[in-house]
């Protein structure tokens, strides 16, 4: 193992390798901070959506559940990238393919955001149908409206009781961004497979990929425990070994 | 006691018999193709006609055909008459370390012989000369690289076309923007779609795949060589004895004239999945290199500095 390579010039665009291994970090974190928004606030309302008691509601968020979680995120970045622009309108499809400022940046983030957000629906959902159903009663009794229901009763709960479920989807994101090499976003494995060709030091750029990927999602895990004691209620739910 | 000297003495007789009868010690290739009945080969999936796969997804191209004379060759040497072929599928990102790593144990694609590459593998004496050209769809009115001013490339990763049209693009300072694909296949996409404006790649394999394009004649090749691309069957390194080997059997076929017939098979007539005819016949540079092989290998980037 000879590290030193990342001080060397990189082969294009100035700088050294160690540049490309920040840049790749940048992007993945980029694409996956962001595609995380997308899939908490889609899958936040699919979840509830699945839980209400109108079929209206409920069927086309299961679809939407069954076909973004069912087809293999490979496939669906290519989807998103390559035969997305063929199927709308011509003009949109041309500035989907040349004009649109890094497509294949927004593809990925939003490829990966509503496939995520499939994943999340469910996290929610299984939160939400976790409470007794007594509560949504105790609320409807009370002359709460179902919204008012959600919004005082089940949410707040539901939310805290899938931390940790969500907690394992937010990390699988950083790991799933992955993905958006195929589609050309120079990211962290990107980035360590470039320098392991134009150096042929494979075994350096991959475990320095794996380093940081690690530390990212520690960091990640450490945030959401934090965030996970803050939230919790005294003497309800998660206050396990406390 | 006389039990155990008894039967190290006989131990050494075996080995004093057995060692005249292998011969030579076998080492690396070829003793482990010896040992495990098997040879491996890698081959590409979209370098046609070099190496593809066919509408039955097998392996078939001209450099699979010559491949086939080396393992002919090979189980000639081991006398292993019944020795296996299995095929491996590699990119032109996993092909060095797949080879170097032993999975394979040669590649037999569209690998150009690189200066740079020789640190990590060994070439087999060149079998085409090409060089970097761009595909581009003829509407577009690209005729040459300077016209790339601003535009969207696409490349394969891991090419030598890769480096040599980034040096390209920092020395004319043509501000391109460059979009990387895992395969032909996806590059040449990404242009048929419309997502890049031109390809740079080996003029060869992009007669390939315009070949295989649904419209062929929507597209043009364009551009002067940017790159001198030798290609040659990629070995490990420091394993004289198959290197040894396979340099023989290819000039063999040089010397007896078969390759003509290979490359007629290739590059004249009609070849799957389309039956196209690339009509491609053999230049010059080949034939100066068939009538004195050699594995010199070129600077990557070619005529550019990197």
């Amino acid at each position: 193992m000879d590290f030193s390579v990342f001080l060397q010039p990189a082969f294009s665009g100035g700088g050294t390798y160690l540049d490309w291994v920040l840049s790749g970090t940048k992007w993945t974190l980029l694409v996956s901070i962001l595609a995380w928004i997308i899939a908490f606030i889609v899958g936040s309302v699919l979840g509830v959506l699945r839980t209400t008691p109108l079929a209206v509601l409920r069927a086309p968020a299961t679809i939407y559940v069954e076909v973004f979680r069912n087809v293999p995120l490979l496939v669906q970045m290519f989807i998103w990238y390559f035969v997305l622009p063929e199927i709308v309108p011509p003009g949109m499809g041309d500035w989907m393919k040349t004009r649109m400022p890094m497509p294949e940046f927004w593809n990925a983030v939003l490829c990966l955001g509503f496939y995520t957000a499939s994943r999340v629906a469910e996290q929610v959902r299984s939160g939400i149908q976790s409470i007794p159903i007594g509560q949504t009663y105790a609320g409807l009794a009370m002359g709460l409206t179902r919204g008012q229901v959600y919004r005082h009763v089940l949410l707040p709960m539901g939310y805290r009781i899938v931390i940790p479920p969500l907690t394992s989807e937010f990390l699988t994101i950083f790991k799933n961004s992955s993905v958006a090499l195929t589609i050309g976003v120079l990211e962290l494995t990107a980035q360590a497979r470039q320098i392991s060709e134009y150096t042929f030091r494979t075994f350096e750029a991959f475990t320095v990929a794996t380093v940081i990927y690690v530390l990212i999602t520690l960091a990640v895990t450490v945030a959401m425990r934090a965030l996970e004691n803050k939230a919790r209620v005294p003497g309800y739910i998660g206050s396990a070994g406390k | 006691m006389i039990r155990l000297g008894t039967l190290l003495c006989s131990m050494l007789a075996a080995v004093m018999i057995a060692a005249p009868a292998a011969g030579q010690e076998l080492t690396g290739t070829l003793k482990k193709i010896k040992d495990t009945g098997v040879v491996k080969i890698g081959h590409r999936d979209a370098s046609i006609p070099f190496s593809y796969l066919d509408d039955k997804q097998r392996p078939i191209g001209y450099g699979v055909d010559i491949c086939l004379k080396i393992v002919d060759a090979i189980k000639a040497e081991l006398k292993m008459p019944k020795l296996k072929i299995e095929y491996v599928p590699v990119t032109s990102q996993t092909r060095i370390p797949i080879l170097t790593g032993g999975n394979i144990d040669m590649e037999c694609g569209s690998t150009t012989n690189s200066v740079e590459r020789q640190k990590q593998v060994a070439f087999a004496p060149t079998y085409f000369m090409t060089g970097t050209k761009l595909i581009v769809k003829k509407s577009s009115g690209i005729k040459g690289y300077d016209d790339l001013k601003g535009k969207t490339v696409v490349f394969t990763q891991g090419t030598t076309n890769e480096r040599v049209m980034k040096a390209y693009n920092d020395e004319k300072k043509l501000g391109i923007n460059f979009i990387p694909a895992k395969d032909h296949a996806e590059s040449f996409l990404a242009v048929e779609t419309g997502r890049a404006v031109a390809f740079p790649m080996d003029d060869i394999l992009l007669y390939g795949l315009r070949a295989s394009a649904k419209k062929p004649a929507d597209y043009q090749i364009v551009g002067q060589f940017l790159s001198d691309d030798p290609y040659g069957i990629m070995l490990r390194k420091d394993d004289p004895a198959f290197k040894k080997l396979v340099g023989k059997t290819v000039t063999g076929l040089y010397k007896s004239g078969e390759i003509n017939k290979i490359y007629s098979k290739w590059f004249q007539s009609k070849i799957p999945p389309k039956g196209i005819n690339l009509g491609f016949p053999m230049s010059d540079a080949l034939k100066e290199l068939v009538k004195n092989p050699n594995d010199k290998g070129v600077e990557a980037c070619g005529k550019m500095k990197c």
